[in-house]
């Protein structure tokens, strides 16, 4: 019974976070309340057996990406003006297409028969991700330290100020 | 876990992802997107973890792999998207999307 109310809890905090993230018409509001969505989903990462994942996500969605989308925020929005500043267009269209698609989602979801082995118990999957890193993919990871490259110099040569002489 | 199944988290990453596609389409603001791109992906994440601790042990550790590949890449999107949306708002004052049309002709 326990994990059951532990999800639900954790869901719980990340939908009605999500939703506000979704809704709010206050750019600021929406920025903050995906913190709750970020840290209820690192929850469910708990419950699912996968603690690496739970401290990556603290650190690098929470501590890092979170952290630059709210310096944005305060670089691009005048900060007096913020009631209007995320407004909403085309609300019937964009919920009738989210709206067909979640149904049909939902309909497949609940009519496929997934395979669905017992799950052991949650063992520490540190060892095991190294060994996956270094193994099978290391490959990709030696790519995605060439992404990481190329989005740190991109970033720079997009965001920085031209000085003209 | 008793009473926990698969499609309690595969449900719960449908409404996150939903919840994440509804604020890419409906908003104006160029980082609003962007928050819904983050929703959109820790959606994935969800499912990628949760089939992974379902799917016994052959691929025990594949999906939680996939999820840190997807966080990396989340990390990187975010970077050089909001890298853009700064550039857009020294140069135009604004970051509505539908105001920024000077390509359009």
């Amino acid at each position: 019974m326990g994990p059951l109310i532990t999800f639900y809890a954790l869901a719980l905090l990340a939908i009605v976070s999500a939703a506000i993230t979704a809704f709010s018409r206050n750019i600021v509001h929406s920025a903050f309340a995906l913190f709750g969505a970020l840290a209820g989903v690192a929850g469910i990462y708990v419950l699912l057996g996968a603690d690496f994942l739970f401290i990556i996500q603290i650190f690098i969605y929470i501590g890092g990406i979170l952290v630059v989308t709210i310096f944005a925020v305060m670089l691009t929005q005048g900060i007096a003006d913020v009631n209007v500043s995320n407004r909403a267009v085309g609300v019937l269209p964009a919920l009738v297409t989210a709206g067909v698609a979640g149904g049909v989602m939902f309909y497949a979801i609940i009519h496929s028969s997934w395979y669905h082995a017992r799950p052991g118990s949650a063992t520490p999957t540190t060892y095991w991700i190294g060994d996956a890193f270094l193994g099978p993919y290391v490959l990709p990871f030696e790519v995605a330290s060439l992404v990481l490259l190329a989005a740190l110099i991109g970033a720079i040569v997009i965001s920085r100020q031209e000085v003209r002489e | 876990m008793a009473g926990l199944t698969l499609n309690h988290f595969l449900v719960l990453g449908l409404i996150l992802f939903l919840l994440g596609g509804y604020c890419v389409l409906a908003r104006r603001n160029a980082i609003g997107i962007l928050l819904g791109i983050e929703l959109i992906l820790n959606a994935a994440n969800i499912n990628y973890v949760a089939f992974s601790f379902y799917g016994g042990q052959a691929a025990k550790y594949d999906g939680q792999v996939f999820a840190i590949f997807v966080i990396m890449l989340a990390a990187a999107e975010a970077v050089i998207g909001l890298a853009i949306v700064l550039a857009i708002y020294q140069n135009l004052r604004t970051i509505d999307v539908s105001a920024t049309e000077s390509l359009s002709g």
